[in-house]
């Protein structure tokens, strides 16, 4: 049996492949990111050709992974969980149209925000989109649940949502392999032609047999290998725990054995009946889930009275945060151990600007040229250059989400802010920043955009960048007047010139684009190592 | 047997590869293991930290309870103290002696090696010099997984073997100069 030590998105990578993928769909974030990469350096995937380029956001990934699916093949889409904001039209739509291959939707949640805007719960789309979800507890399962989501996924013709959350995306343990792999599936068109076709009549009756559907995906969820019930001996306290939940409590109960009746959940929607299993028979329940408290929710909503409910809801777990064994042992109130505390002398040490990074040239420079304006009039976006916001740059006032930096830009200057300005990166530009770029053009916006461009995708480890090399004829193709593209070098010694091409575009009345281009510090090392060793 | 790890440093600094080294390890003594890593934006010079389990027996968590770790591998001195409440009574802490600087408010090196010593069973070590004797001072990070070894259990050579194998492509001399990272910090340690 062929074992391999795997992170958790690693080992659902490896899954896809041993069960037939042919298409792998993505977006790069935190803690999604290892999945495509892993796919990428894969022999098997280059050697059978099975699709694995980036997408220029998550929307695009998950319509091309449908349409993978469409010609009735396997398609896994992978994004973190604010991307499946961004793709959550076509996710929710796929629910109505259905699918033909198998298709999976990995969405990785961030909660604690180690590296995001929000601790979202991507439960809550499954959900909504009345699909299955998959919460695995540990990479074992990860790699398992794969094989089983796709065969679900075809057996509903549904997408099929696997949730993730950092611990276990970013976590390495021994996984085992299946001994044969499944083959790829064959071109097959969907038996009926209007399948995808969501005109309201058509919509209307898809939705009818989705809503029916669900029922009998409870069904599967009560029945799967994944959702199981232990019964102890114990009743004041009952358990029911999710995806990597479970591993926190099993710790502590390895520790100090107590013999508590639990209930595991990690596939959704879930079923009412296992869950009253437990509820009869204990007088309290406590739930423990990372994320919001969707089961808790759920629990409260059925049992109006009778029995006390613990979880983040009444505090007995924190409201917000990811878990871990130390808080679920105060949870269980099993005694909790701790070290020693933390000297006073040890200081934060926030993430920074590499030494020699070309976004820190540029705020440079639009500190200098933006200094007789105030401060206030600068919106920026997610990626390495979000770290302007800390000192010593202070230098940017809004980070919301991919793209916003250029349209709330020009809504400020709609209200008339002067000047208004908005940095974003190359590869945040193309994915969300240019549809804002045209609105801006059509009504000829008093905005400077600068496009603060390391030919990366750099704060997620240096992914391919749709906009590298294209960044001038996007933006005259969108409308930008050629005059009014400028184009500098973010380093030192240009520092009085770029400071004097940014003024001139402020004091210009419509939309100028100024592209600021040099290679991230860490690819362009990277690069030089790799070229080295060839 | 059971090795609860954190490795500790600041993002660029090589914990990572330190981690990789014990996995390999741990994979050629047929352990059970778990490691979280951190990924992401802190790995732009912010403090990042791996939970490293090891054991004969499954591992449950992904995290290491507090209080509960047996060792604390740091690449750098002030970045050893941000997991003390991780440290077990008995827990061996191995650190780099020498600061990596890149926030303005960095306590004096003095008073962060006197928090150091407050631990019973600790071993500091001048990484980076005995790096630079061994070859490059880019092994610092191999020299104090050198020094931590002795509170690792497993045998040494499972340790050298994986050393070999992470370094492998890069070429020989490479190799070379981590092996001798490896036994300069080890000797360091033991004295």
């Amino acid at each position: 049996m062929k074992k391999l030590l795997l992170l958790g998105d690693e080992a659902i990578a490896q899954a896809a492949l041993d069960a037939g993928l042919s298409g792998m769909y993505a977006y790069p974030g935190t803690p999604s990111t290892e999945i495509m990469e892993y796919i990428q350096l894969s022999k098997t995937a280059s050697e059978q050709n099975i699709h694995r380029e980036w997408s220029a956001n998550e929307k695009t990934a998950m319509e091309a992974a449908l349409g993978m699916s469409y010609a009735g093949k396997r398609a896994m889409v992978a994004m973190k969980h604010v991307g499946l904001n961004v793709a959550s039209d076509s996710f929710i739509n796929s629910a109505i149209t259905g699918v033909n291959g198998g298709l999976i939707v990995v969405s990785a949640d961030d909660p604690s925000m180690h590296s995001s805007q929000n601790e979202q719960d991507s439960r809550f789309y499954g959900k909504f989109a009345f699909v299955p979800c998959f919460e695995p507890s540990n990479q074992q399962e990860a790699y398992d649940m794969v094989f089983d989501a796709f065969e679900l996924s075809e057996k509903y013709r549904l997408p099929v949502l696997l949730r993730i959350t950092t611990r276990l995306a970013h976590s390495r343990a021994r996984v085992e392999l299946v001994k044969h792999n499944l083959p790829e599936k064959k071109l097959k068109l969907p038996s009926d032609p209007l399948q995808f076709v969501l005109l309201p009549a058509l919509a209307r009756k898809k939705y009818r047999t989705l809503l029916s559907s669900y029922e009998s995906m409870k069904y599967d969820a009560r029945i799967s290998k994944y959702n199981s019930f232990s019964d102890g001996t114990r009743r004041e306290l009952g358990v029911i725990t999710c995806g990597i939940a479970y591993n926190y409590l099993m710790e502590n109960l390895n520790e100090v054995p107590v013999d508590l009746p639990v209930l595991k959940i990690c596939v959704y929607p879930f079923p009412a009946d296992l869950v009253k299993e437990i509820t009869n028979r204990c007088h309290e329940i406590l739930v423990l889930e990372e994320g919001y408290p969707v089961i808790e929710e759920g629990l409260r909503g059925i049992l109006d009275s009778g029995i006390k409910i613990q979880g983040r809801l009444d505090g007995t777990v924190p409201r917000e945060g990811e878990l871990n064994p130390s808080i679920v042992a105060k949870a269980l109130g099993l005694p909790v151990s701790y070290g020693r505390c933390v000297p006073g002398l040890v200081q934060m040490r926030p993430p920074s600007f590499c030494k020699g990074c070309g976004h820190a040239d540029t705020f440079n420079a639009l500190i200098d040229a933006i200094k007789p304006f105030g401060q206030g009039r600068v919106f920026s976006d997610i990626g390495c250059y979000t770290l302007a916001a800390l000192p010593p740059f202070n230098a940017i006032n809004s980070c919301v989400d991919m793209g916003a930096s250029v349209t709330m830009a020009i809504g400020a200057a709609d209200a008339g802010l002067f000047p208004s300005v908005a940095v974003v990166g190359d590869s945040t530009f193309t994915h969300s920043g240019m549809t804002g770029l045209l609105d801006a053009v059509s009504k000829n916006s008093p905005v400077t955009i600068i496009i603060s461009d390391n030919l990366t995708t750099g704060m997620t480890g240096g992914q391919k960048s749709q906009a590298t090399g294209r960044l001038e004829k996007i933006c005259s193709g969108i409308g930008v007047e050629t005059d009014h593209i400028r184009s500098i070098v973010p380093l030192r010694k240009n520092h009085e010139e770029n400071v004097r091409i940014m003024k001139e575009e402020f004091e210009y009345k419509g939309v100028s684009v100024i592209i600021s281009s040099r290679e991230c510090i860490q690819t362009a090392s990277k690069r030089k190592k790799a070229e080295a060793y060839e | 047997m059971k090795n609860d790890i954190i490795i500790s440093g600041v993002g660029g600094q090589g914990i990572l590869s330190i981690a990789a080294v014990i996995g390999l390890a741990a994979l050629e003594n047929n352990l059970l293991m778990k490691q979280a890593e951190v990924h992401g934006m802190s790995q732009r010079g912010g403090d990042v930290y791996s939970h490293f389990r090891l054991s004969d027996k499954p591992v449950l968590s992904d995290l290491i309870p507090l209080g509960k770790a047996d060792l604390i591998i740091s690449v750098e001195p002030m970045e050893s103290l941000r997991y003390l409440p991780w440290l077990s009574d008995l827990g061996w802490l191995v650190t780099n002696s020498n600061p990596y600087i890149n926030i303005p408010e960095y306590p004096k090196v003095e008073e962060i090696l006197k928090e150091i010593k407050k631990i019973k069973n600790n071993v500091i070590v001048d990484a980076d010099s005995i790096a630079r004797d061994a070859g490059s001072v880019r092994a610092g990070n191999i020299v104090i997984l050198g020094a931590a070894s002795p509170f690792i259990d497993m045998p040494f050579e499972s340790i050298e073997n994986a050393v070999r194998n992470l370094f492998r492509r890069k070429g020989d001399d490479i190799v070379e100069i981590n092996l001798k990272a490896l036994n300069a910090g080890r000797q360091f340690s033991r004295g």
